[in-house]
């Protein structure tokens, strides 16, 4: 035992980067909604990048140390104290037993991500401590952190005391946020003209948007192309046979409200999907609060491998500092 | 007369009352303590109760029924 849990936030979870390899069995691949957060703050304080951290949205938890520990924040911009004392974020900070890890105020973004030395040592759940808690699944008794508990922490490795990433790797996303997409198998279910709205308009993330999916809101509705339609497919214009869902689908229920499946999606079902936000945005869309204006840009699978390479790119740029 | 403000912690939905049709929990000029809950906020498929956290007399609201809120905005001026 190393952390006690003073307050526990909002809605706050042991997240690694998932468990890849279920998602055909309907349990998601899980895992930090900004993976790239998370390994950053996995990096500073000396674990491999893939250690369980803490996922805390919108509050921060009130987090109490039993023993010295390397503790490092990353993500979303909110103030750290370490004992009502201001700290900086993307930072390793040297904590000893009996100090007191606060936040004040979201100033932006949407989740921060706390790594420990040691990291998070709840047991394993088909292949990872990632907290799925519809499913009673992974990290902490398969729910979110309350009050009370006791986290475990591994063994400690070294890590050096006031190691920062620097601006300039950090990723957030922009004012409007946009989200690079390729259109799918589905596309041809709307008209030329809705397609062409979908990605002129602003839309705004709805405050309903959680780990499962974002859904945005204020756009105009999608027209669909007229069919009968088939067996095994309801009788909405934007249903389908059922289908797989993967994950950065864009599903449009009624034509209406975009949602984008995060990482706690369900994996299939009877929604058209309107395309798929290429991998290199996803960490993006974690970081985005209730009602941020976004723009959805089309792209074609040529960018988006070339996206990946990039933000493959940019995580060798981030461990080369180690 | 010094003025304190109500901030909210969360980003979402603020609604100043329990359900549509009840009244406010507060009322512009009402005194509120510390524990007394001046709004909800949708966020994430739930609503969180928003106690004042301060004490005062002659509450002021800044932000309207049902009208979006980022984390950290001013949500009400009471009077110390």
């Amino acid at each position: 035992m190393a952390i006690k849990v003073i307050h526990p936030g909002l809605a706050t979870t042991v997240q690694d980067l998932g468990r890849p390899g279920y998602f055909h069995l309907g349990i998601p691949e899980g895992g930090a909604m900004d993976r790239l957060s998370l390994k950053a703050a996995n990096l500073l304080v000396g674990n491999d990048e893939g250690a369980a951290g803490l996922e805390a949205v919108f509050i921060g938890p009130k987090l109490e140390f039993t023993r010295d520990a390397m503790v490092a924040v990353t993500g979303a911009e909110m103030p750290i104290k370490v004992d009502g004392v201001e700290q900086p974020g993307w930072t390793a900070l040297a904590v000893k037993a009996g100090q007191v890890l606060t936040f004040d105020f979201l100033k932006g973004g949407a989740r921060i991500y706390i790594a420990v030395s040691g990291g998070i040592d709840v047991p394993t759940a088909l292949g990872s401590r990632s907290t799925y808690p519809i499913g009673a699944l992974g990290g902490f008794n398969g729910r979110a952190i309350a009050a009370g508990d006791e986290l475990p922490v591994g063994e400690a490795r070294k890590a050096t005391e006031g190691k920062s990433i620097p601006e300039a790797l950090r990723r957030r996303p922009g004012m409007p946020a946009e989200l690079r997409v390729v259109p799918g198998l589905y596309w041809h279910r709307i008209s030329e003209q809705a397609g062409r709205n979908f990605f002129e308009d602003e839309w705004k993330v709805a405050p309903e948007a959680d780990r499962m999916g974002y859904r945005f809101r204020g756009g105009r509705p999608l027209d669909f192309v007229p069919r009968e339609q088939p067996f095994g497919a309801g009788s909405d214009p934007s249903n389908i046979v059922d289908s797989c869902y993967p994950y950065g689908s864009i599903q449009v229920p009624g034509g209406t409200e975009p949602i984008i499946l995060h990482r706690d999606a369900v994996s299939g079902g009877g929604y058209f999907m309107i395309g798929t936000v290429i991998s290199a945005d996803m960490d993006l869309i974690g970081q985005m609060q209730p009602h941020t204006p976004t723009r959805f840009v089309k792209v074609d699978i040529g960018t988006a491998l070339q996206a990946r390479k990039d933000r493959a790119a940019l995580l060798g740029q981030i461990k080369a500092l180690f | 007369m010094s003025k304190l403000e109500i901030r909210s912690p969360l980003p979402g939905t603020f609604y100043r009352k329990p359900s549509p049709d009840a009244p406010n929990f507060k009322s512009d000029g009402d005194a509120v303590a510390t524990t007394d809950v001046v709004g909800l906020i949708e966020v994430m498929k739930t609503f969180h109760e928003i106690p004042a956290g301060i004490e005062g007399s002659r509450v002021t609201f800044l932000v309207d029924d049902a009208e979006p809120i980022m984390a950290g905005q001013v949500i009400a001026e009471v009077e110390a």
